[in-house]
């Protein structure tokens, strides 16, 4: 049966990366019902592939860190986009977040007398990073799903978010494919909590996140009644190794590394911030030079012994042994500060939709993120979420049966497969993430942007000359690819506004023309929401 | 080059095909399907995510032997099929959620955490390896005990209570051995299989021994030498 509500809960939360499971342990600890819905098993999330480590100024390395210092370090990174007091919230709970992570088995790379090293990440004043080896998110996230095992949680794996049910600006629950039937589904929750993860999948070929990192969630809150903010602020990762995208750690450069160009020439400060080392190595590409990372002069005991990762990543992925060759490398998209706009307890402009995690916006990195603090976000603000969720549930019982958005979507499912599919988009996708990385990405002009966006509106009309080859209903990845391509286009065109919105420069936005950061702008955020479907833009705060 | 991949769909007849491709020299496994889906059949599936060897979505098996398929170089004829003892869904995606469930079987977290206990280096390296784990399956799927034993709880269920076992921080890990007694421990042939397919280099087997020597002090013992009978004085 296509139209009915499988199941109704106190919370759902949809994602289950480390900001979804944080949130479903701190609201199953409550004795709320809680499931985890996601398209994929929990370990598998973009969570695993963090490295560096999770902020917090315990103040037990010896060089003076304090919760102060990191508020200020946050602030200051943000260019005027942070809020004071949600980096307040998120620096103050930092410590009590890894006494809890600790509490739960979480296997930090340790000091002599016991207690948790920490290590010192770009732009932090202090060893404030608390990390396990360089598999800091792996850990973490596998710890936080045996944890919610442990604690009860309902886990809903492989079920693909089409919508959040909404009525009223209220959240009732939300639709999904169930992959393994290819039935469309409804689940019922008093309170929804989404935590789905970051759009930088726009990129498609020129980012390190994983294939499924695709703003589901954000595009569903978008057409849902929500706003996003700063959609423009994308993180470009200065080196990834420039065939496949996939990450050579920021420790190979810390560790000596140098970069140069074609011709030999050294042209940027290593040790700068990711902003501008990535500006540095796009300049020399717009001007026709390769790109390398040479770490050779390291030599090749040092690379084994402190780089053993890179050098196996590098001879595997991309067919060069650092301690002989030079390493060719490309800055790509690594992590997206824009994203559902929250107030101070998480929650989304339609009530009962909380949001945290990388596909919230809740002003804590503002125009570039340091280092540490995706996770730490992840934890400490995924549990807040969690805990007001639970409150938010038993105060405003909730029911979906009956709501009309089960049916329209299980008619848009049956729709798809009679779709056309005259025009490839496996083509389109891969077309839409290189016109992006190269007009869209690291910097951007006004012609470039309005390029794409042409480009863009073209590829939204053809999408119903698009569709699936596959017919079938078992585990479509064909028609969950062709979804999450739709979710893309419609958070494209609106990042795509934003960044024309902003004739500046700040942060992680660089504008070609504008190369520097306007006062005008000084904590202006850019907001995108949807009318009638009509995409509108507005940058809050401009005089 | 040429690969073949070994197809099932439960719609069709036969259900299971075996599709002979062309593939690009010197890419991944993954690369190689991602390149069949995106181009030439878009029904093909598999599962991927991370690309690059440790979110654990994209184990299958080549020539009998579990690999991750972003890191894994096809060489040519080589036969691709889906993981082994778990129901195909279709292709090369297999149902996982019984073999994720052998977690909660097993009783795979901390079950009595002490207060801020200090975790001394040697300590945290004691596990370090069993913590890299990537809940890939590969190491189910090599395990022949499952062949013979649908019920074990398989190794990567056992080396993550292993890890949780060893931790300092666990207050109470007699109460672990509880759980593992039944289709745990003593069920493994420590044949090596899983050792030797596991892409993070954790070695199952060996965990699987530690557990047993710590239900031996927790009082348990090998129910198949009980089954046996004695050597008492009747001998």
């Amino acid at each position: 049966m296509d139209k009915q509500v499988e199941a109704h809960f106190d919370v759902l939360v949809i994602g289950g990366g480390a900001a979804g499971l944080s949130a479903a342990l701190a609201a199953v600890e409550s004795g709320a019902r809680v499931a985890v819905m996601g398209k994929t098993y929990p370990t598998r999330s973009q969570t695993s592939m963090a490295q560096g480590g999770i902020n917090a100024a315990l103040g037990h390395m010896g060089d003076g860190d304090t919760v102060q210092k990191h508020i200020a370090d946050t602030l200051r990174s943000s260019k005027t986009l942070g809020s004071e007091a949600a980096i307040r919230r998120l620096c103050e709970g930092a410590p009590t977040a890894i006494a809890w992570l600790d509490g739960l088995g979480v296997p930090f790379s340790r000091l002599e007398d016991g207690r948790i090293a920490q290590r010192r990440l770009g732009g932090a004043s202090g060893r404030r990073a608390c990390y396990a080896q360089d598999y800091t998110g792996l850990k973490l996230l596998h710890t936080l799903y045996d944890a919610a095992l442990k604690a009860g949680v309902t886990f809903l794996d492989e079920y693909f978010l089409l919508n959040f049910i909404v009525e009223n600006k209220r959240a009732l629950g939300a639709t999904a494919i169930e992959m393994r039937s290819g039935r469309t589904v409804a689940f019922g929750a008093n309170a929804v909590v989404a935590a789905t993860g970051g759009y930088a999948g726009l990129y498609r070929g020129f980012t390190t996140n994983a294939t499924t990192t695709t703003g589901d969630g954000t595009a569903a809150a978008l057409r849902a009644g929500c706003r996003l903010k700063d959609l423009e602020f994308v993180q470009f990762h200065p080196t990834a190794l420039k065939g496949s995208g996939v990450l050579i750690s920021e420790s190979a450069r810390g560790a000596g590394g140098r970069l140069v160009n074609g011709k030999g020439e050294s042209f940027v400060d290593e040790l700068a911030t990711r902003d501008e080392i990535a500006r540095a190595i796009w300049e020399q590409m717009e001007a026709g030079e390769e790109v390398f990372l040479d770490i050779r002069h390291l030599g090749e005991a040092f690379i084994d012994e402190e780089l053993p990762q890179e050098r196996k990543l590098a001879i595997f992925y991309e067919g060069v042994d650092p301690a002989r060759d030079l390493i060719p490398v490309k800055p790509v998209a690594h992590y997206t500060m824009g994203g559902i706009a929250v107030d101070g307890n998480h929650m989304s402009d339609v009530a009962g939709l909380f949001a945290c995690g990388e596909c919230a916006n809740a002003e804590v990195h503002g125009a570039n993120r340091l280092g540490g603090n995706a996770l730490l976000e992840t934890v400490v603000f995924g549990r807040e979420a969690g805990a007001n969720a639970v409150v938010f549930a038993r105060q405003n019982p909730a029911s979906a049966k009956g709501h009309p958005q089960i049916m329209k979507d299980s008619a848009f499912v049956r729709a798809v497969f009679d779709f056309p599919n005259r025009i490839d988009f496996y083509e389109k996708r891969a077309f839409l993430g290189k016109i992006f990385y190269h007009n869209a990405g690291i910097v951007r002009s006004e012609t470039g942007l309005k390029g794409v966006l042409s480009a863009l509106r073209q590829m939204q009309s053809e999408l119903a000359f698009m569709g699936v080859a596959d017919k079938s209903a078992v585990y479509n990845t064909n028609l969950t690819e062709f979804v999450e391509f739709g979710n893309m286009l419609e958070l494209a065109e609106a990042l795509l506004v934003c960044a024309l919105h902003r004739p500046e420069t700040r942060g992680a936005h660089q504008r070609a023309e504008f190369t520097k950061e306007n006062p005008d702008f000084d904590g202006v955020h850019s907001l995108s929401w949807k009318e009638e479907g009509t995409l509108c833009n507005e940058m809050k705060g401009l005089k | 080059m040429k690969i073949t991949i070994r197809r099932y769909h439960a719609e069709r007849t036969p259900q299971t095909v075996e599709q002979t491709w062309e593939i690009e020299e010197g890419v991944t496994l993954l690369e190689a399907l991602t390149a069949i889906k995106s181009g030439k059949d878009p029904s093909l599936t598999f599962r991927s995510g991370c690309r690059s060897g440790v979110c654990g979505s994209c184990a299958v098996r080549v020539n009998g032997k579990e690999v991750l398929a972003c890191a894994y170089k096809p060489k040519e004829g080589d036969v691709v099929e889906p993981l082994r003892y778990a129901k195909v869904l279709k292709d090369l995606v297999v149902d996982q959620k019984p073999a994720f469930e052998t977690l909660t079987r097993a009783k795979a977290w901390l079950a009595d955490p002490k207060a801020d206990q200090p975790v001394s280096p040697e300590e945290e390296k004691r596990t370090e390896t069993q913590t890299d784990c990537i809940l890939c399956h590969s190491c189910y799927s090599a395990c022949p005990v499952l062949e013979t034993n649908p019920a074990f709880l398989g190794p990567f269920a056992l080396t993550r209570v292993w890890r949780y076992t060893a931790d300092p921080r666990e207050g109470f890990a007699k109460s672990k051995m509880e759980a593992i007694q039944q289709d745990g421990v003593w069920d493994c042939t420590l044949c090596g299989e899983c050792t030797a397919v596991c892409p993070q280099g954790i070695d199952p087997k060996n965990d699987i021994m530690l557990l047993r020597a710590r239900s031996g002090q927790a009082g348990y013992q090998d129910p198949h030498m009980a089954d046996f009978g004695s050597f008492g004085l009747d001998f």
